[in-house]
């Protein structure tokens, strides 16, 4: 838990570097043509092309973008709450900036109500980032039901990286 | 636009049915003097010829196991023309074989293959060969012809013969502009299933769906219509935003459903004739799940603010929402009784989902669903006697109950089925299906009331949300 401390946080995003170990593999190189600039790479020459407070500042700072839900279940647990509270000191330090946190859904449900379980989850984790001190106006929530799963398999390790909510900074 | 251009014809092409069709009886073709006085005589020769048997009928729920043997041969043309949908003679082989394919997929038929049956000739066509017809074991017997007239419409005759009996049964007449010829098949089809059946018609119909592409992670998505049988199909929206759950207005002229238009989730009324969309509830909130009262007055739908859904009703031509649910759960998948005085849906209050029924206003909320798992999807039969849903027990299953909620029958068994859709005669069903795995896939199938006649619905890429419209005016 001491990982997840407000203050390695903060001396992590201080120095920008990758130091969280829960990140995922960095993203695909730039295909031809596109601006390395905007995807931030991993290699030193581009660590200080970063913008603080940008959508890429905050996926390096933050413990994770991403909370995950139990089975038709919208709580946030303990894992979850260590995440979002990375995720308050960093919008505490950039107090203009937007974000919408997007609900998802596992595919073992039926459409409609998986919306309105998307619709929960990204509430919840609203609900949380305000208690937190987190202005709700600066917060938009959106729900994607089970249209955008993130891991592709039918069984039950996709279907729990599914039900998420992904809070994403809006530039 | 070419879309409208396209549209156009379909959607005028309605009136002149419901104006054109002849009355019964039809002048026979040819309108020789001599076939004038056909009627006249079969119908004479009903009452002693009648077989022995009872009069010619299918069980819909025995027909099944049985499927009675029909014969449709190729429907001849009066004269061989060209039209705007291609020559007559062409058009008389590709009737006989739509009537076909609509009775065989209906389970309670056993066509025989149009292409091995005798060469009808066109002054034949009201006074049967029957000697021949007894010979190929069929019970039925549908002849027909089409005819170019000089207005650029086409006329099609469809006549219904007890085979054993000799007799006529029933015959009607389309007249159909040349992009509607298909409608003339289905509508004879539909005379012959619902004079052999007893049941409604319902060949001549359309389906509205989202056709499905792409991987699974990233779908796109288009609000789609064809006919029931997947001819005229057409994309309606061009697959930049995600669009859910299209559903008809009772008059057909309108579609409302869900978009991610502009990524803010809400309900939108689509006009088939022009193909303007129009957002129903402005509100920050996402509106989904929507559906038309049958009267068309108003559309059911569910919104979700801070997490909790509820059950609302806006005007359909827009205004300000009315709450018809307060419940701290989900309440969703609102559907309308035929006549409008009550509404069932799903709501998971209880714990999970279940199925609920109540008063239109929103009053007297009871819970009919009690059996294991989950219950979603609820659509309300348009005879009013069954309310089609999801189970969620292990796989995903279609199935009915009663509006009371007894008398549950599960009718599809695989991996993930999902919101059935009444066809417009309450007999079959449409639904998707979902492919376990990787692929994301996802097609249309059918399932009668009996669950034994099971098909997949073509369509030219995946499809899911299909919404099967009322029968043609």
């Amino acid at each position: 838990m001491a990982r997840l401390t407000t203050t390695i946080l903060l001396a992590a995003a201080l120095v920008t570097t990758a130091a969280c170990s829960k990140k995922r593999p960095e993203v695909l190189p730039p295909a031809p043509g596109e601006a390395p600039a905007s995807t931030g790479g991993t290699t030193g020459p581009n660590d200080g092309t970063v913008v603080p407070g940008s959508s890429e500042d905050f996926k390096r700072s933050v413990t994770s973008d991403t909370v995950n839900f139990a089975l038709d279940q919208y709580d946030i647990d303990g894992t979850a709450r260590g995440i979002l509270d990375s995720q308050v000191g960093w919008l505490q330090r950039y107090p203009n900036v937007r974000v919408t946190i997007e609900g998802h859904a596992d595919e073992r449900g039926t459409r409609e109500y998986n919306l309105a379980l998307g619709d929960r989850r990204a509430n919840a984790a609203k609900n949380y980032l305000v208690a937190r001190g987190v202005s709700p106006t600066r917060i938009t929530t959106i729900s994607y039901g089970k249209e955008r799963p993130l891991a592709l398999g039918s069984d039950e390790e996709s279907w729990a990286q599914n039900r998420r909510a992904v809070t994403v900074v809006l530039n | 636009m070419k879309r409208f251009a396209l549209l156009a014809p379909l959607i005028l092409a309605a009136p002149v049915i419901a104006q054109d069709v002849p009355p019964t009886p039809l002048v026979a073709p040819g309108a020789a003097p001599q076939a004038r006085a056909l009627p006249g005589q079969a119908g004479a020769a009903v009452a002693p010829a009648q077989a022995p048997g009872g009069p010619l009928e299918v069980d819909v729920t025995g027909g099944i196991s049985a499927p009675m043997p029909i014969a449709i041969p190729f429907m001849p043309a009066a004269a061989i023309a060209q039209t705007a949908a291609g020559s007559t003679d062409a058009l008389g082989r590709q009737l006989a074989e739509i009537v076909t394919n609509d009775l065989r997929n209906s389970g309670l038929f056993n066509p025989l293959p149009p292409a091995q049956l005798r060469t009808v000739m066109f002054p034949e066509v009201q006074a049967p060969t029957f000697d021949y017809w007894g010979g190929t074991g069929a019970q039925a017997l549908v002849q027909g012809y089409i005819r170019a007239n000089g207005d650029g419409t086409l006329t099609v005759g469809c006549y219904l013969f007890d085979v054993s009996a000799q007799t006529e049964l029933m015959r009607q007449g389309f007249v159909v502009s040349p992009s509607d010829w298909r409608r003339a098949a289905h509508k004879c089809a539909d005379m012959v299933y619902t004079r052999l059946t007893g049941e409604g018609p319902y060949f001549d119909s359309r389906v509205v769906y989202v056709s499905e592409t792409g991987p699974k992670g990233n779908r796109i998505k288009r609000l789609s219509i064809m006919d029931q049988d997947g001819a005229n199909h057409r994309f309606l929206t061009n697959g930049q935003s995600i669009v859910l759950t299209p559903r008809f207005s009772p008059n057909q002229q309108s579609i409302v459903y869900m978009s991610y238009l502009g990524r803010v989730p809400a309900i939108y009324v689509y006009e088939i004739g022009s193909g303007r969309q129009r957002l129903v509830v402005q509100n920050v909130a996402t509106t989904f799940a929507p559906r038309f009262s049958p009267d068309g007055r108003w559309i059911l739908f569910s919104m979700a603010t801070g997490g909790n859904t509820d059950l609302y009703r806006v005007p359909a031509a827009g205004g300000t929402p009315q709450r018809l649910t307060n419940s701290p759960g989900i309440d969703t998948g609102g559907s309308y009784s035929p006549d409008g005085s009550r509404i069932v849906f799903e709501s998971d209050r209880s714990g999970g989902q279940q199925l609920y029924v109540m008063n239109a206003d929103g009053s007297n909320q009871q819970r009919i669903s009690f059996g294991g798992g989950r219950y979603g999807t609820p659509a309300w039969s348009p005879r009013g006697d069954l309310i089609a849903f999801t189970r969620m027990s292990g796989g995903f299953r279609v199935g009915i109950m009663s509006p009371n909620g007894s008398g549950e029958k599960i009718l599809t068994n695989s991996w993930h089925d999902e919101g059935p859709s009444w066809s417009p005669n309450g007999r079959v069903l449409i639904f998707y299906r979902s492919a376990q795995g990787r692929s994301g896939k996802a097609d249309l199938w059918s399932v009668d009331l009996t669950g034994v006649n099971e098909r997949r619905v073509p369509t030219p890429l995946d499809g899911s949300d299909p919404s099967w419209g009322p029968i043609r005016p």
